[in-house]
């Protein structure tokens, strides 16, 4: 009989992760859009 | 000294950049040290020198415990570094809280600026070797992942601390308020990458492609005495201070050029091309350190050098015809600025291997504190020199233009004299295996 199991699957940790660093960066990228924008109305 | 946490059975290395980028979107809030300094000077009746001292030590530490403590890094590996850099970043602002709330300034220079400032270098150089290790089929993308965040560390940052100085007020009080809420969530923040950070099982490649342990591999000693460390640093040095060179004045540059135009730049439209400078930076650090993988290092070294200086001889010339013309260069300057931070490491692993690659970018980086003084001193010297001549507009900048060209051209020369390192310097190629006890039961 194999001893032999799978290793588990890490996806819903990689997603987590990148979810803990997407979001403040996504918050980051939204504040510099809106004051790039100035340079084209302001 | 504790031992580097080796990855389990299928642990997939997507999960190193998140923990890599934990630690550099936390640490890139210096750059937006800005957001205190009025507040500072008003509540404590400083000015303008005093309150950006805390900033200044914070990068002249952040460089100093890159060279110094690279080999410590690589040492004890990556979990210890970005435990190491927690503790002092995070401690650096509860020291300034209570600095703040004592109204004792010198207390936030030693906190934000020299605990901190360690934070700083350690957690800038924790994740490259890893990352490099990990991704040996693309590592210009990995490191420029990694080092991306410390561009976008500032965008977090930045609304962030002013909104915070907004809720909790301005005086003494609010700030130190302000400085432990930082210091607590960036503990909390960078916690995920001390927890996910491991460095690869060696025994298969993780990646098709070239293994990370393969190839050439020089010592951290032996590489600074080679000509090719110091060409990448004079390479490094001179991008940087190009960057710098459009950074350091951007808001008023802009504005000078078309100051006599039929459409002047507002204050708003200065602080939103500085905006887009800062998207641009960080577009360069993962856009051109990806492309290296493609094209080589050497060629991508090529573009930042060369088309920057054609780029900034555009400028020179025809910047002040063209608002669009002037935009676009600019843009394209910084994002080979950005490019150039992101790629070095990919560039020292090619020419030294990932035997002490961190150790050897940690020593590199004091190329990027000299351009850090290099560049602002050129461009605000001469711009103030030429103001005092009677010179306005874009004349004010023609002549740092030309010197950010020449020495453009002199990094070009220093990327074009980079050989292969000579056999005398590598270290001596290990039995099967022991390279692995080299990095994994140090």
């Amino acid at each position: 009989m194999s001893t032999d199991t799978s290793p588990p699957s890490r996806r819903g940790l990689i997603a987590f992760a990148w979810l803990w660093v997407g979001a403040p960066l996504a918050y980051g990228l939204y504040e510099l859009v809106q004051k790039a924008t100035q340079l084209f109305t302001g | 000294m504790s031992s580097p946490p080796v990855a389990p059975r299928g642990w997939s290395r997507w999960l190193v950049p998140p923990a890599a980028l934990s630690v550099h979107l936390s640490i890139g809030q210096a750059y937006a040290w800005s957001v205190f300094k009025p507040p500072l000077e008003s509540a404590l009746g400083l000015d303008g020198t005093q309150s950006a001292l805390p900033f200044q030590l914070a990068i002249v530490m952040l460089g100093l415990s890159a060279a110094f403590g690279g080999t410590l890094v690589e040492r004890n590996g990556p979990r210890w570094a970005m435990t190491v850099a927690l503790i002092c970043f995070s401690s650096g602002f509860l020291i300034s809280a209570l600095g703040a709330q004592t109204e004792q300034y010198w207390l936030i220079v030693l906190g934000y600026g020299f605990v901190g400032g360690i934070g700083l270098g350690i957690g800038y150089i924790s994740p490259v070797s890893t990352l490099i290790k990990w991704f040996p089929d693309r590592p210009g993308m990995a490191t420029g992942i990694a080092i991306m965040g410390f561009g976008g560390g500032a965008l977090i940052a930045s609304p962030w601390s002013a909104q915070m100085l907004e809720s909790f007020g301005s005086d003494h009080s609010g700030i130190a308020l302000a400085f432990l809420v930082h210091g607590l969530s960036y503990a909390v923040f960078m916690t995920l990458g001390v927890l996910l950070v491991r460095v690869p099982r060696t025994e298969k490649p993780v990646a098709s492609g070239p293994s990370a342990f393969e190839g050439v591999q020089v010592s951290a000693r032996s590489a600074v005495r080679t000509p090719q460390f110091w060409c990448l640093w004079l390479v490094l040095c001179m991008n940087v201070t190009a960057g710098i060179g459009i950074l350091e004045k951007a808001a008023p540059m802009i504005t000078d050029f078309f100051a006599d135009s039929s459409t002047p730049v507002s204050a708003s439209a200065a602080a939103g091309f500085v905006a887009l400078l800062s998207a641009a930076n960080m577009a360069g650090r993962i856009g051109w350190s990806s492309t290296s993988d493609l094209i080589g290092r050497k060629n991508i070294y090529r573009v930042y050098l060369g088309v920057g200086a054609v780029t900034y001889l555009i400028i020179a010339l025809f910047g002040d015809s063209s608002k669009p013309l002037f935009v676009l260069c600019a843009l394209v300057i910084l994002s080979f600025y950005g490019g150039g931070f992101a790629t070095i490491p990919a560039y020292l692993k090619d020419l030294f291997g990932t035997y002490e690659v961190g150790a050897i970018h940690g020593r590199l980086l004091t190329a990027w504190s000299t351009a850090g003084v290099l560049g602002p001193l050129i461009v605000n010297w001469i711009a103030d020199r030429q103001e005092e001549a009677g010179k306005h507009g874009s004349s004010l900048y023609g002549l740092s233009f030309s010197i950010m060209i020449g020495l453009l051209v002199v990094g070009f020369v220093a990327n074009e004299l980079v050989r292969p390192v000579h056999s005398k310097h590598h270290v001596p190629a290990p039995k099967e295996g022991a390279d692995v006890d080299r990095h994994q039961s140090a």
